[in-house]
Order: structure tokens, then C-alpha cells, then sequence
């Protein structure tokens, strides 16, 4: 199904005497917005950094827009067109904002050292496209006021969308975040979430990773649960919430019979 | 000129006036100079020579990040590849290769700098290569030992074939020349007086290494230069972005190999003589100082501590042992004993007081925007 942005199946990762990860798979669609939660140490991260190349999985088969993609450099990956972000923002810190997005554009551009150092027309031309994009995607995403500031004196909530306006900077097939709302206040989130719906409805495919419940409700056309490891549900918003597998996962054995009510 | 002093950014007509100062203060310099000894002017033309060595080397620990302890290496390939080329050294040794080329081995150092910047580079990627993967100490380790090695080779490829005539060095190396001018003998300058050799070599090796301050800059303000200092940053966000960082480190330590192999040729053409021990491992130390003490990664800094620390044991050697000689009527320290001593001194000082060295680079980027935080440590 060329329709599908990602199709990745069969994932198994085992560190020592840990699996991490047992038979998981996500199957997303083009222009959707899709969720991976779970509670804490379900493996989400480690899913993540498998499809992204950080970690190699013990096996598992990888679509990228149809294509298979082998998750082994994790350079080759954000070539191929997944852009993530990181959970603990690492952003460049001492580069000003506007090269930090420059460095996004690295790897859709050619310029080599000796474009670099004859300043030949056709580098010149690149430098100024690479500028200007860079630029746009600042406005894009709301930080473009601050530029020429060093990233590190951004503040938190605009350090996390520089870091997707760098990740958008590479022209992605799906933007992955991982916990893109972690440490922002209520007022943040709602931004936040604006942000991602006019990414989504610009065409790029998301997948993301979050624990605030609401937002996902409110932002994702599909979400799939992990917990231990293994895919518990997988659906939409709605029918997750209505699972027992998930209410027990978050909630405890105890709340069951929760079921027919929405979860916290 | 605002490459050294940003406050000139945006005042062309200051920048003029700088630019042209330095031009004739330069130009000027061996005039004012020699009249003390045209050993000083000797000196001054090695500092030219540093300041690319240490430019070079600042590629590979400034921009890129990486601990290289062995690069006198590249300098040395590039001194004997101009050595080979260049002198009654092969033809002498080998009578088959004399009838070959019956006039002798005497490339023009205008081939042989490519081909030394070449030779040089292709080292460094086979260098690379396989190390680069190690981190930091690992690295500097295997880096220093590389450099050895070089060494040791140009010390006994004198057995069974004589290709680097082993610790004797190689002798009797053609010295440069540009179109007409010979830098071999002086230079008739319009009639008016005659340059000395020196002189001549003076002038180019200052042009040579103000070519390569632009080169770097260059390389500095590119595509390729953020790649660097996004892998210094952060080499795992810089792989995340799509940045292949085992090439672009390779391209580093390439690029860096060159700017030694150019400029051991024209130490090669200079001297006129090599021997392995102008490469030893002190040599690669000293390179590296200058560019820690100088300001490492800031393009200014590392010239300045290239010229700072070329010159001062020349000043030292002068003034010290005519001041023992008058305190104590005898050289108690000897000059080079005493330059070891400041110079460990002067290391850990900079360690203690200015860690990012004595011409650091400027805050990239501006402060505190509103509504931001003061530049502390990012969690």
C-alpha cells in the first residue's frame, strides 16, 4: 500500500536479559497524525530509535513510502526521509538558531569543500536557498525573532520548535517527535498543538510519542499503545481510550470495569 | 581584515585602512627586521610556515573536533615528496633512473605542491579511516603513534633500497622558483638593490599563508563548516540530520593533511635540506600548542599563537643568554632548557586562566533575547 508512509512490522529488540520490544509494528498513513504511548519504560523510545537507526533491532521489516529502508546509519535514515526530534532536545547549542536550522538543510544539499572554498556561483546559490529556508521555516514554526540568538538561550518551549522547524528542515516523510510536549504548561501545549495540526494539514506525515493523554486524544487520527513492550491497541483515539488492555496498562487491574466511561 | 577584528564588520573604509596597514607593515617587515640578523627574517618566514601548519591542524582539532597528536606526519610527506623530486637524491641512488631522466630529477615546486597536498591527503584518509571511530584519548593515542611511524620510516627506508637516505636526510633540494625568479641566489630588484633568498622567501611564504587564512575562513563560513561544528556540538543530533559524520571527519583530517603537505613542500624548498628529525613528535606537539594556546577553532587565535610561539624561542635565545652571561658571567639554564620550562608553564597557566585560549573565538551568536535565559548550561 504506497499510501502508507511507514510500514514497519515484526520489531524485536532485546538488550541482555530485557525485551524491549516483542513483535511491534506501526502502519501509518500519509498526511495522518499518528500516536505511540504507552507508560513510562514501555518501550517507546527504544521503538524510536530503532526505525530512526539509533539501535538495531533483532529483526523487524521497514517501509519508508513504500520502499524498504534498512535502520542500520542513522544518517542514512534522515536521508531516506524520517526526521526526529529528541526527547531531551539536542539542539546545537552554541550555533545561533538560524544555523541550526541551516544544519537541517545539510542533507538535501550538495556544496563540498571546494564549492566551499572557490565560492563558485552554484555554492553561492545554494548558501543564499539554504539561508532563506532556513529562515522561513523559523517564521514557519513562531522563533524567527530570535535567529541570531545562540540556541541555548532560547526558551524551553521555543527550543522544542526549533527543533522541529530543524527536523522539517530536511524535508522529511514523516516528522517523528518524541514527547514534543514534555516540560511545556498548558498554555505551551495548546500552541504546540496548533503547531502540529498545520504541520499535519501541510501535508507531512507525523509520528509522535507523548504522555499527555489529552493531546493525543485531541491531535491523533490513529494511536497504538505499547506497554512492556508489546502492542496492547491500536486504533483511534477513541477506541484505545474504550480498551481494557489500555485502562488496565495506565490505571491498574482495578479499573476495569472503567471501561465504557472515557479514561483520565 | 574583520575575519581578525570583527569590530571592522560593516566599516569598509576602516577595514581598508587595516587591511592596508597590515599589508605594508608586512611587506615592510623584513627590511625593519633585518638589519638585527637576517636570521630574524629566517624566523619570521618559519612563522609563515606555522601559521599554515598550525591553519591545518586547527581543521581537524578546532572545527571538526578531533584529537590529532601525529600531525607533523603530513608535513614530513609533503617536505619529502618535494625532497624526491627535487634533488640528485633518487638519480644518485638509483643509475637506472639516471639514465631514465639524464638531466636529473628537478620538478618544478609548483607540481610538486599538489602532488605533496595529495600524497599528504591521501594519508590522512588512510589514517582516518580506520580510527575514526575511536573517541578522543583513543584517537590522540593512535594519532600520535601514526606520526611516529612516519617518522621511523623516513629513518630507515635508507635499507635494502635508499629511498629516504634514513637519518643523513636528504640534501641539495632545488629551491623554489616563480616564472623568472630563482629564490635560490638574490634577486635583482629593479636594478635598486638585490634581495636576499630569505627575503624572497619571506614574501612568499607570507603570501602563501595569507591565501590559506582565506581558504579556512572559507571552509569556516560554508556548509561544510557547520557540519563540523554541528558534529562538535552534538555528533548524534549532526547523524540525525542527515549529516554523514564518518565522511565529513575524514574530509577534516583530508583537508587538514594538505594545508601540512603544502606547506612541508616549501619547507622542503626553503631549507633545502630534510631529515626526519624535523618531524618528531615534539614537532606535532608544538603545532598543537600553538593552536591551543592561540585560541582553538578561532581562525585569529591560531595565527597568533603560531607566530607567538615560532618567534618567542628565537627573542628567548637572544635575550637569554646574553642577560646570564651579565647576571652570572655564565649560562647557568640553557636557552632550550629554559624555552621547555616556559613553555610547560605557559601550557598550564592557559589551562588554568584561559582554557579556550589567549585569542578565543567571540561568543557566536548574540545573548539573552527577551523572554530567554542567560547562557547556561543547556540541560
Amino acid at each position: 500500500m504506497s499510501d502508507l508512509v511507514l510500514n514497519i512490522s515484526g520489531v524485536n529488540k532485546r538488550f541482555g536479559g530485557l525485551q524491549a520490544l516483542s513483535d511491534v509494528g506501526v502502519k501509518i498513513r500519509r498526511g495522518t497524525i499518528y500516536g505511540l504511548i504507552g507508560p513510562n519504560g514501555a518501550g517507546k523510545t527504544t521503538f524510536f530509535n530503532v526505525i530512526t537507526g539509533l539501535y538495531t533491532p533483532d529483526s523487524g521489516t521497514f517501509e519508508l513510502g513504500g520502499k524498504p529502508y534498512a535502520p542500520t546509519e542513522v544518517h542514512k535514515v534522515a536521508e531516506a526521509g524520517i526526521a526526529r526530534t529528541f526527547q531531551n532536545i539536542r539542539l546545537f547549542p552554541d550555533m545561533t538558531v538560524l544555523e541550526n536550522v541551516m544544519v537541517g538543510r545539510h542533507v538535501r544539499t550538495r556544496a563540498g569543500g571546494w564549492g566551499a572554498v572557490l565560492r563558485t556561483k552554484a555554492t553561492l546559490a545554494e548558501e543564499s536557498a539554504i539561508r532563506a529556508r532556513a529562515q522561513e521555516l523559523l517564521d514557519y514554526v513562531g522563533v524567527v525573532r530570535y535567529a541570531d540568538y545562540q540556541a541555548r538561550t532560547l526558551p524551553y518551549g521555543d527550543q522544542r520548535r526549533l527543533e522541529i522547524a530543524r527536523a522539517l528542515a530536511t524535508d522529511p516523510k514523516l516528522l517523528a517527535l518524541d514527547e514534543p510536549a514534555a516540560g511545556m504548561n498548558a498554555t505551551e501545549k495548546v500552541a504546540l498543538r496548533g503547531l502540529l495540526e498545520r504541520i499535519g494539514k501541510d501535508g507531512i506525515t507525523i509520528l509522535l510519542i507523548e504522555h499527555d493523554v489529552k493531546l493525543v486524544l485531541g491531535l491523533c487520527d490513529r494511536v497504538t499503545v505499547l506497554d512492556y513492550g508489546k502492542v496492547i491497541a491500536e486504533g483511534t483515539p477513541a477506541e484505545v481510550q474504550r480498551s481494557a488492555a489500555v485502562i488496565e496498562a495506565y490505571l491498574g487491574g482495578a479499573h476495569k470495569d472503567v471501561a465504557t466511561k472515557e479514561a483520565a | 581584515m574583520s575575519l581578525f577584528f570583527p569590530a571592522l564588520n560593516g566599516r569598509p573604509g576602516a577595514e581598508r585602512i587595516a587591511r592596508t596597514a597590515t599589508i605594508a607593515l608586512l611587506i615592510a617587515a623584513p627590511f625593519i627586521i633585518g638589519p638585527f640578523g637576517a636570521a630574524w627574517v629566517r624566523a619570521l618566514a618559519f612563522a609563515a610556515l606555522y601559521v599554515m601548519l598550525a591553519l591545518g591542524l586547527n581543521i581537524v582539532v578546532g572545527f571538526a573536533g578531533l584529537l590529532d597528536l601525529g600531525y607533523i606526519a603530513f608535513y614530513a610527506v609533503g617536505a619529502y615528496t618535494y625532497a624526491l623530486l627535487a634533488s640528485p637524491h633518487l638519480t644518485e641512488n638509483f643509475p637506472g633512473l639516471a639514465h631514465a631522466i639524464p638531466h636529473g630529477l628537478h620538478l618544478a615546486i609548483w607540481l610538486v605542491i599538489p602532488l605533496g597536498a595529495g600524497l599528504a591527503a591521501l594519508f590522512g584518509i588512510l589514517l582516518g579511516t580506520p580510527v575514526l571511530k575511536l573517541r578522543g584519548d583513543y584517537l590522540a593515542i593512535v594519532t600520535l603513534g601514526f606520526g611516529e611511524i612516519i617518522r621511523i620510516f623516513l629513518n630507515n627506508l635508507n635499507q635494502p633500497l635508499n629511498l629516504t637516505n634514513g637519518p643523513q636526510g636528504i640534501t641539495m633540494i632545488d629551491s623554489a622558483s616563480l616564472g623568472p625568479i630563482y629564490f635560490g641566489k638574490p634577486y635583482d630588484v629593479f636594478g635598486l638593490f638585490r634581495m636576499p633568498p630569505v627575503y624572497m622567501y619571506y614574501y612568499l611564504l607570507v603570501a602563501i599563508a595569507i591565501v590559506a587564512i582565506g581558504v579556512v575562513a572559507r571552509l569556516q563560513d560554508s556548509r561544510i563548516g557547520r557540519a563540523w561544528m554541528a558534529i562538535r556540538e552534538d555528533d548524534i543530533a549532526a547523524k540525525a540530520m542527515g549529516i554523514n559524520v564518518r565522511n565529513i571527519k575524514l574530509l577534516a583530517f583530508a583537508l587538514g593533511a594538505t594545508f601540512g603537505g603544502v606547506a612541508g613542500a616549501l619547507f622542503s624548498a626553503f631549507q633545502g635540506f630534510v631529515s626526519p628529525e624535523s618531524f618528531s613528535l615534539m614537532e606535532s606537539i608544538i603545532v598543537l600548542s600553538m593552536v591551543v594556546l592561540g585560541g582553538i577553532g578561532h581562525i585569529p587565535g591560531v595565527v597568533f599563537g603560531a607566530v607567538l610561539l615560532s618567534l618567542f624561542p628565537e627573542l628567548l635565545r637572544h635575550t637569554v643568554v646574553p642577560v646570564q652571561q651579565q647576571l652570572f658571567g655564565r649560562v647557568l639554564i640553557d636557552a632550550e632548557v629554559l624555552r621547555m620550562l616556559l613553555y610547560g608553564i605557559a601550557m598550564v597557566a592557559v589551562m588554568l586562566y584561559r582554557p579556550k585560549g589567549l585569542w578565543p573565538a567571540p561568543q557566536h551568536g548574540l545573548a539573552t533575547p527577551p523572554g530567554g535565559q542567560k547562557a547556561r548550561a543547556m540541560t
